[in-house]
């Protein structure tokens, strides 16, 4: 596959990992901010190719890993409704609730969807109009122009039984929380490249100005992400502070604008709440209210809970590189993917459930050779 | 978060720019791709798709830097190696 | 837990867990392994069924005989390359071939929803009969059962079959050795993406065809060309890397496969890509993996790749005594990474 396979070339990786070998004197700590990214360190066994002393710690780019628990209830309020179709991405099938899942939802007859575009739930609900639908708008950045379309184009055409749960998040806001935090360890970022290709890169300056650390926007193939971790090292053992971009076939400095200004017209920024890092004000988007009527939490008046976490989940230290999995007692024990107690474990990208799968094996030398060289 | 996948564009339908479409094909498979986000993307172009949109044109220029990049630093290795007493 | 007062069977299972069954509960992966080593086996426990492999192989009378049962609930009912019908036939005309006996009848229960168009059920039936012939086996009893309108969601097949062991080899997990390589007959993923473009929300153009199809012919070359075969195994759904994990757990061997050598067409990995799918999860319908000696290795290959259904068959890996119970993959990159059944089924994902 063109523009893929070029970057999973071994040749090419084995040369960055080369080459970060020669640079590095120091141990470093650096964290990769997007799910996606981690998905591939995992999938890929990046990290197995750093040098001992770079570490990489998994950031709270997982949207699914951070959507508040009483969204989730609220989501699963909105899914045993009767009248309610439910749509939603993949990802957030298997987050748990306080007790629940969608998934489970579905199980007891709930008419809970996935779809791979929030235009195919408005496809839905324009062929069924005797049925609410309601999309659950999750994302980054990345998804907001996409979601932001659905609903102008839901409003262009006056569809009225279309709704959306809005669990948008921002990027740089948390950035910030983490960076701000007194336990803070994080030296350098591997930025989002996909967010970035909609924002652009400029929200990153002041950030890597103000706390003097180097922010390299990053791919998601494993040469993108040993790349960006090698601009990274470099930036660190040189002294910079600089906002890089490794990953400019794709990203450009002003981001994509189209994409602003829809996401400008049908959102606005609001405070959100992360779930296990608690609210960071204006870190999320919010429906503007000339489209209140696409907004399913108003639409149903889905009431806010108070819900509790279980108390020996601490994904929230996890996403802000406070902690690592194994330092958790309930890791693997208690918690595990088949039975997961907080979103890090559930979603393949949160930083419990790589750490689950990917745990250390020791492969002895002989058993290890290629079959087929 | 944001998997987003390259393909090439096929075809493209819709004047009006909310509904600019196309097709746009991943190593065989094709889908059905919303264009509104890619106003400057051509037919042959390559475009990166999240759910269904497409959020950037792919800078094939740009994408080759990833290698050469690496030949620099191979270039580079090899001065200091020489010049290593 | 819960006991049945009749026998004094306590269900192992903590209810509480799960009180519900899941949708993953017939995913090929962790769930439904849990309730296969939680529930069933507990429950009618002996030798034959321990064995664990996708056949019992039995001892009737003096006969050697494989007998295995298999149903079949995939939506849509008619996808491309193939339906409910096909899958019904093959999939329990493999699993008789996994234990290298020759299959020879089969039984098909029906179970129809109330104003299920007969044109659909007479295709289906269609579908069998062609299968059953190309698979060379006959249909000698069944059963048909229909439920009220809403219960059904169409049409459900269950099949099972018996098959003559004709030869004297212990084709089972149990025979695998540390040294014996990894073959599978051809590439991966087409079945599971086959299905995915034709389901509601996720359609894509594609030229996939499910690769549904009978496997005796390559096992039965490999039998006849002497292969001392220690395991075969088809894959389905939980797709290349259930098989490989299921089997490396029942041996208690380290499994060792190559990303780079595991075949898989282009536009099964395009498809891949944009749903977030790993191919070595994806259901297959007409594929196997065999798990020969190294000595026996390259002339295995070379018998498979002489019959059509498995002229793709590549090797892909190797066996080895530690880490016992698991298996690893070396990446494209050269890394390695744990291959583990998934919790569930893979769902297309935007992360």
């Amino acid at each position: 596959m063109r523009f893929v396979d070029e970057y999973r070339d071994p040749a090419a990786a084995a040369a960055y990992a080369d080459a970060l070998r020669r640079i590095t004197t120091r141990p470093w700590t650096i964290m990769e901010v997007c799910g996606g990214q981690t998905h591939a360190i995992v999938k890929f066994g990046v990290d197995e190719l750093l040098p001992p002393g770079v570490t990489l710690v998994h950031g709270p780019g997982c949207p699914v890993c951070v959507t508040p628990l009483e969204l989730i209830e609220k989501a699963i309020d909105l899914a045993s409704r009767p009248n309610v179709t439910f749509c939603s991405f993949g990802d957030m099938l298997r987050v748990p609730g306080q007790s629940r899942d969608l998934l489970s939802v579905k199980a007891a007859g709930g008419d809970v969807r996935i779809v791979y575009s929030p235009l195919d739930a408005l496809a839905i609900a324009r062929r069924a109009p005797d049925r609410e639908v309601v999309f659950f708008a999750v994302g980054f950045e990345t998804t907001a122009p996409a979601n932001a379309m659905a609903v102008a184009q839901a409003a262009e055409a006056g569809v009225s039984n279309f709704s959306i749960l809005v669990s948008h998040v921002l990027v740089p806001p948390a950035m910030t929380a983490i960076l701000s935090s007194p336990a803070a360890r994080v030296q350098g970022f591997l930025a989002a490249g996909h967010v970035c290709t909609i924002m652009g890169v400029k929200e990153y300056e002041p950030l890597a100005a103000t706390h003097h650390v180097p922010i390299v926007v990053t791919g998601f193939e494993p040469i993108d992400i040993l790349q960006g971790v090698y601009m990274c090292v470099k930036q660190l053992e040189e002294g910079r502070a600089e906002v890089e971009n490794q990953y400019a076939r794709v990203v450009r400095r002003a981001g994509n604008r189209s994409a602003q200004q829809l996401i400008r017209e049908v959102f606005r920024i609001v405070p959100r709440k992360w779930r296990g890092v608690g609210e960071i004000p204006a870190s999320g988007l919010g429906l503007q209210p000339r489209y209140a009527a696409f907004d399913a939490e108003q639409r149903f008046g889905v009431a806010d809970r108070v819900v509790d976490e279980p108390g020996e989940c601490i994904s929230g230290r996890i996403m802000q590189g406070l902690a690592k999995p194994p330092d958790c007692p309930a890791f693997g024990t208690v918690c595990t993917p088949e039975h997961p107690l907080g979103a890090t474990m559930v979603s393949t990208e949160g930083a419990c459930a790589a750490y689950y799968r990917y745990r250390r094996v020791r492969v002895p030398a002989g058993n290890a050779a290629s079959p087929t060289r | 978060m944001c998997l987003a996948v390259p393909g090439r564009l096929l075809d493209i339908d819709g004047a009006d720019p909310l509904l600019r479409a196309g097709r746009v094909d991943f190593a065989g498979i094709v889908k059905h791709v919303n264009l509104s986000y890619v106003p400057e993307a051509k037919v042959g172009d390559f475009v990166l798709v999240h759910v269904g949109f497409a959020i950037s044109t792919v800078d094939e220029a740009e994408a080759g830097k990833v290698f050469s990049y690496l030949r620099e630093m191979g270039d580079l290795a090899e001065l200091s190696t020489d010049d290593s007493p | 837990m819960a006991t049945d007062i009749l026998t004094g069977f306590t269900c192992p299972l903590p209810l509480s867990q799960y009180p519900h069954v899941l949708l993953a509960h017939g995913g090929g992966g962790q769930l439904t392994n849990q309730l296969i080593e939680q529930l069933f086996v507990p429950a009618f426990g002996n030798p034959m069924l321990e064995q664990r492999h996708d056949g019992a192989r039995l001892s009737l009378g003096g006969a050697r005989l494989a007998f295995t049962t298999d149903s079949y609930v995939v939506r849509p009912l008619f996808f491309p390359g193939g339906d409910i019908g096909t899958l019904a036939v093959n999939g329990t005309v493999n699993d008789l071939a996994m234990c290298g006996a020759r299959p020879a009848f089969l039984s098909a229960g029906f179970i129809l929803e109330e104003g299920l168009e007969m044109a659909t059920l007479w295709r289906v039936v269609a579908s069998m009969r062609a299968a059953a012939q190309a698979a060379g086996v006959q249909l000698v009893t069944g059963d048909t059962k229909v439920v009220d309108r809403g219960r059904g969601d169409g049409l459900y097949v269950n099949t099972a079959g018996v098959g003559l062991v004709e030869h004297e080899r212990v084709i089972a997990p149990a025979s695998v050795r540390p040294g014996d390589v990894v073959l599978v007959s051809g590439d991966i993923g087409r079945h599971g993406m086959a299905v995915m473009a034709v389901r509601e929300g996720l359609t894509f153009e594609s030229d996939i065809d499910s690769d549904c199809a009978p496997l005796v012919e390559p096992v039965f070359a490999l039998l006849d060309a002497g292969i001392d075969v220690h395991c075969l195994r088809d894959l389905t759904r939980g797709g290349l890397a259930s098989a490989l994990v299921e089997i490396a757990r029942a041996a208690a061997v380290h499994v060792r496969v190559d990303e780079a050598a595991i075949p898989v067409r282009e536009d099964v990995r395009g498809a891949c890509e944009i749903l977030g799918f790993d191919p070595l999860y994806v259901a297959n319908e007409g594929r196997f993996i065999a798990i020969v000696p190294a000595a026996d290795a390259a002339q295995a290959l070379d018998v498979l790749q002489a019959v059509p259904v498995s002229a793709g068959a590549r090797v892909i890996g190797t066996v080895s005594d530690q880490p016992a119970g698991c298996v690893t993959e070396r990446s494209v990159i050269g890394a390695t990474r744990v291959v583990d059944l998934l919790s569930g089924e893979q769902l297309p994902r935007i992360c």
